[in-house]
């Protein structure tokens, strides 16, 4: 039994019409095998055009729509709608591009009306291998996994548990409050950071719809979108959380100190079992098992003795937890980590003393900090006369990272604020390449600092060096720079230079996105769907991304990345269940031979070999439907529904309606 | 009148990338050579060699394979599968006698229009130089003029080269 | 039927080997069983018969006519046309008749080159006077007719109509003795026939179902000769970096090859609805080669890939190996005038 195929050829108003000449294309069509009704019309979108599908399969029992227009980006689903209503799978039909990839693209009547000819042949020939195909419907867990508790996480799980959802919220450090938590005050209002994040960080721990695991890791994800199925490492912090009270007095007691890396940046210290720092959420301390003197050695246990509670909350054997949790969608909020600025040896680093990170920076102005708040050098007493503060360190840089890191000239501003505000006699030079503050008020604060006494220094500066030549150079550090207004090279002798580093991908961030299933790009930032009109969700469905992590950037922006996705997963508990694209692969395992080619094919682990039988499948609902698999086969036994290889033959035939010899010929002679 | 050749070239353009790459290069209304025709798959990665022998053995002078940048992959890695079939196919399509110019691969991710418009441009004028491929008329028809003796229920076509 | 009742066999040779008539005797004791049942009306290899016997023959005088060897001469084609003609089921017996075989390789190079390498450029040739065949000379005595070396190779379901394939170089014994007792059951007790145009004695899948081998998940770094490495015995062979057709080509051997750590050539042709055996081999093979990820710079990508793609230094040659005449293009375009069938 033949199909019978309805066509219609779209002018688009003279978008098409003036270069195709539609009615010539519609009487071919008309004239193609399995062709029992052709029409050209001149908007076949408008509510008649689709009419009109709909009443010829109606009468016409049309088995096969084909739509020559528009590029199906724009309106395949319209059309699909169309079909449905009028009784046909949506499925059944086929779009031919004859605008976008034809009419836009040429004047030569000829040759674009006999492109039009190829393209909708071709698409006549396809729709004929078409099957009907059904979406799959997956229910929505309405549980939500958040990992990583920095700004954009904590925004994202506040939003989704205020709505009266539950949030799973993992953070890797001891306590959620990431970056900002390290802040002194944020630009360009000047907000004290800790004051603005720490009552979000006390919703977060006491919200009745948040689970919050911290010292927590995520080691493996199965499931797709509505049913993922995530095994959580719960670090052990050796103090028991059902006892302890957080009264601190183990922290106190404890006879020995560390430099903090992490939290200080460094600069300051902390002790052996701790908090990262007073307003921690949770408020149970961690122990720092590799420079604990009992696990090293069996000795000390001050903080066990001290324990006023009862039972006593230091757990020494206690063990690593695997929780395993089920949930609907994912937000991953892991966000980012700063250049290593002593892979510019000429800023020298690490090398002179009285360079500083911008990082290193901040926990010296925090008035919690390790010096209380006073700037001061690297010998943490003398006060600096003179601070040069070097912009764009590592990014907009051909031979570390291309892109600008967004944030960094206004805190590099902020810097040059609060060095005045504290040091008022110091003179502070900002040396910069561009002065990039698009923001709201941020204009405005660069102005402010203009009207401050700031020295801008348009120039990047080529390095720092203690090597002095005059002088009036001799004990400082010599910033040289070429002062592009001027058109003169500069050395600036200063007290303190600080370096503003780029910021970067977690150095992991690779391996999270594999095991999250989707892709990070050459920079090692998560890929969005869209980078215009889709930029908190993912290609893999279910998993969506907010804050740094997808790109550097601010807070605000990141705040407003976390509501996005945190409203897009309570869009999807809100439907409750969602139908899915039939657009994927399966494997006959009646005829697969167990090669396994298949096996290594698919990104999103969709294909699983089953050793008792020695055949592959494929998980159907894992499947994005990319067909890498299908034609990876060597025996044909992976069909990729909508996109068969009779599908796209019988394309390649149409295609070349006029190229193609009638008869095939055997080879002669 | 004999006419100027026009190259027939079968575009396999991926859904999120070269696809609507070509899209934009229509909505800026950038002209270039219409001599590429446009087939959709979803990922570069379904492109199987099969397809790309199947157009050349149906007419086509060439065919062009256009997917996301490698790293840009809406499918994280689709278009390395494609790369690496491409890159072997390659290498038989040369004992096979096919130009290398005649089968390419071109990266254009959805916001370079031009770059793909520009691709097709320089691969049709490739392609045109080299003259059309007809594979079943000039290369599986070939003959060297035989003639069968023996009366046989069959047509031989005999071509005098 | 004969005059003694006894159904009629054939077996012809196009341009083959002479392995599938060997083949046949293969089935050891059981060919007394076919010389039983069956009269012989042409099988030049074993017994002095002439063409005009089966011109004289009335049509579809032969009950079954295995045919193997490709079709490579016309005196191939008008032997294939007029046993066709004779013949109520005609068998593409073997790979070279099925898909073309090793003489089908010749596709790959030109009716020139193989003239010249056979004819004249050669050391063990001494043709001062460049003297190659033709169709037509004039001898002393006449007229003097042989037949055409085409150019191309073909099978021998591309110039006749054909009732079945029976795959292999050659088919094993099991396969052609489970054949010819469905014939011979057809012809004695009116069994029923496989539809014309099956392929038979073989199975529907890829070899790698019937081979016992170790299989994993597939990453190739580098591929090896057959003698470049001696490979592990229990492990599957295309994993150790060797090219075996396995995963490509159609079942029915018992992958009897890669038990003896030599990987499958393909001699079985393409499993069922694969449509060229080669470009999917390659298709599969590519896909696993474990060089080149998303975050390299295009050139370094290519680089590496390409490095390994070059361990296979005869794609068209391995992956087409048999099934070249019934590949999508089915010969390469030969260019170039310097007669060796070379790219100039």
């Amino acid at each position: 039994m033949s199909e019978r195929v309805g066509v219609y050829i779209c002018h688009c108003g003279t978008n098409i019409a003036k270069t195709v000449d539609v009615e010539e294309v519609a009487t071919w069509a008309g004239e193609q095998p399995n062709v029992v009704c052709s029409r050209e019309y001149k908007f076949m979108c408008s509510s008649l055009g689709q009419d009109l599908i709909e009443e010829d399969i109606k009468e016409q029992g049309l088995t096969r729509v084909v739509v020559a227009s528009c590029s199906p980006h724009m309106h395949e689903k319209t059309f699909r709608t169309a079909c449905e209503r009028g009784g046909l799978n949506p499925f059944l039909f086929e779009m031919a591009n004859i605008r976008e990839h034809d009419s836009w693209t040429t004047d030569d009547r000829e040759a674009a009306t006999q492109k039009a000819k190829a393209l909708t042949n071709a698409a006549i020939e396809r729709v004929v291998h078409h099957n009907p195909l059904e979406p799959l419907p997956v229910e929505i867990n309405p549980n939500t996994l958040v990992v990583g508790g920095g700004i954009g996480g904590i925004s994202a799980a506040l939003e989704l548990a205020d709505a009266g959802h539950h949030v799973y919220l993992v953070e890797r450090e001891p306590s959620i409050g990431g970056h900002m938590a390290q802040l002194d005050k944020t630009f360009p209002t000047l907000d004290c950071s800790a004051c603005i994040l720490t009552p979000k960080m006390v919703d977060v721990g006491q919200h009745p719809n948040i689970t919050l695991l911290t010292w927590s890791e995520v080691e493996k994800l199965d499931g797709f979108l509505g049913n993922f199925t995530a095994t959580i490492r719960k670090k052990a912090r050796y103090v028991d959380e059902e006892h302890c009270t957080g009264c601190g007095i183990c922290i106190e007691k404890c006879p020995f100190k560390v430099v903090d890396n992490v939290f200080e940046a460094g600069l300051g210290t902390r002790k052996v079992i701790y908090r990262p720092f007073p307003q921690a959420v949770p408020k149970y301390p961690v122990i720092d098992v590799e420079n604990c003197v009992y696990f090293q050695r069996g000795k000390c246990k001050a903080c066990q003795i001290f324990c006023p509670t009862e039972p006593n909350s230091i757990d020494f054997e206690q063990q690593d937890e695997m929780i395993q949790i089920e949930v609907g969608n994912i937000i991953l909020a892991t966000g980012y980590d700063l250049f290593d600025v002593s892979r510019i040896p000429q800023y020298g680093y690490g090398r002179l003393a009285n360079v500083f990170t911008s990082i290193e920076f901040e926990r010296m102005v925090n008035a919690s900090g390790p010096t209380d708040g006073k700037i001061v050098m690297r010998d943490m007493e003398s006060t600096p006369k003179n601070v040069a503060i070097v912009h764009c360190v590592g990014s907009r840089d051909e031979n570390y990272h291309k892109y600008c890191s967004k944030v960094c000239c206004m805190y590099s501003l902020k810097f040059a604020h609060l060095i005045h505000e504290r040091i008022p006699e110091a003179e502070v030079y900002n040396c910069y390449i561009d002065m990039r503050t698009p923001g709201k008020g941020y204009e405005e604060f660069y102005h402010r600092l203009l009207e401050e006494g700031t020295h801008f220094i348009r120039g990047k500066v080529a390095d720092v060096s203690d090597v002095a030549r005059t002088e009036t150079e001799e004990g400082k550090l010599i910033v040289q720079v070429e002062d592009t207004l001027i058109g003169k090279q500069r050395r600036i002798p200063v007290d303190m230079v600080i370096l503003s580093p780029a910021m970067e991908a977690k150095p992991d961030s690779k391996e999270v996105s594999q095991l999250f299933k989707m892709g990070c790009d050459f920079d090692g930032f998560f890929v969005e769907r869209h980078p215009k009109l889709d930029p908190v969700a993912t290609m893999t469905e279910g998993i969506f991304i907010a804050g740094a992590c997808q790109g550097p950037k601010d807070v605000p922006d990141t705040v407003a990345q976390g509501a996005a996705a945190a409203a897009r997963v309570a869009g999807l508990i809100n439907r409750g269940t969602v139908m899915m694209e039939p657009v994927r692969a399966s494997i006959n395992q009646e005829a697969c031979s167990g090669c396994r080619i298949c096996n290594t094919m698919c990104p999103y682990n969709a294909i699983i070999f089953h050793e008792d039988r020695k055949v592959s499948e494929v998980l159907t609902a894992l499947c994005q439907g990319c067909g890498t698999c299908v034609a990876a086969c060597p025996s044909g036994v992976i069909t990729g529904a909508h996109f068969t290889n009779d599908q796209v033959l019988s394309q390649i035939e149409g295609i070349l309606w006029d190229v193609r010899v009638e008869q095939e010929l055997v080879p002669g002679d | 009148m004999s006419k100027h050749f026009e190259p027939v070239i079968v575009g396999f353009l991926c859904n999120w990338c070269s696809y609507r790459a070509a899209d934009l290069a229509g909505t800026a209304r950038i002209h270039y050579a219409p001599n590429m025709r446009p087939i959709r798959v979803m990922c570069s990665g379904r492109v199987d060699p099969q397809f790309v022998l199947k157009a050349l053995k149906d007419g086509a002078d060439g065919v062009m394979i256009a997917g996301c940048h490698p790293g840009e992959c809406h499918y994280v890695e689709g278009n390395i599968k494609a790369l690496r079939r491409f890159l072997l196919l390659k290498r038989m399509l040369t004992q096979l006698g096919v130009e290398e110019e005649r089968v390419q691969l071109v990266w254009a991710s959805a916001s370079e229009g031009i770059i793909l418009a520009e691709a097709v441009d320089r691969m049709t004028e490739e392609v045109r130089d080299l003259g059309p491929l007809n594979w079943q008329e000039n290369v599986l028809g070939r003959g060297n003029g035989h003639v069968v003796s023996i009366q046989v229920e069959t047509e031989l076509e005999s071509e005098e080269v | 039927m004969t005059e003694n009742g006894k159904p009629k066999l054939a077996m012809y040779w196009g341009a083959s080997c002479g392995g599938c008539e060997i083949s046949i005797l293969n089935i050891h004791e059981n060919i007394l069983v076919v010389d039983e049942i069956f009269d012989v009306a042409f099988f030049p290899c074993i017994a002095d018969f002439k063409v005009q016997h089966v011109k004289d023959y009335p049509d579809e005088y032969i009950d079954v006519c295995l045919f193997n060897g490709a079709i490579r001469t016309s005196e191939n084609e008008e032997m294939a046309k007029l046993l066709r003609q004779k013949s109520k089921v005609l068998v593409a017996y073997g790979s070279c008749a099925y898909e073309g075989c090793i003489p089908a390789l010749s596709n790959l190079t030109s009716k020139e080159a193989t003239f010249n390498a056979v004819y004249l450029d050669n050391p063990s040739i001494d043709n001062p006077e460049g003297v190659l065949p033709q169709p037509v000379s004039n001898v002393p005595e006449g007229e003097l007719e042989i037949p055409v070396f085409y150019n191309t190779v073909k099978s021998l379901g591309q110039v006749v109509e054909v009732d079945y394939f029976l795959p292999g170089c050659p088919p094993e014994p099991p396969q052609i003795w489970a054949v010819l007792q469905v014939v011979v059951a057809a012809l004695t007790q009116g069994a029923p026939l496989p539809p014309a145009g099956s392929i038979i004695g073989a199975g529907t899948s890829a070899v790698c179902e019937e081979c016992p081998l170790d299989k994993h998940e597939k990453t190739i770094t580098r591929f090896y000769r057959p003698y470049e490495i001696t490979p592990e015995p229990n492990l599957c062979l295309l994993e150790q970096g060797l090219v075996c057709m396995g995963p490509a080509t159609r079942n029915g051997c018992g992958a009897l090859c890669p038990q003896v750590g030599m990987g499958c050539r393909g001699c079985y042709g393409p499993p069922e609805g694969v449509i060229d055996q080669g470009a999917k081999m390659l298709s599969a093979i590519a896909s696993v080669i474990g060089a080149g990820d998303p975050s390299m710079e295009e050139d370094d990508l290519e680089r590496e890939i390409q490095a390994v793609v070059d361990t296979i230094p005869d794609p068209a040659g391995t992956f087409y190996r048999f099934s070249m005449a019934h590949s999508l293009l089915k010969r390469a375009q030969v260019n170039g005038g310097n007669g060796k069938g070379e790219l100039s």
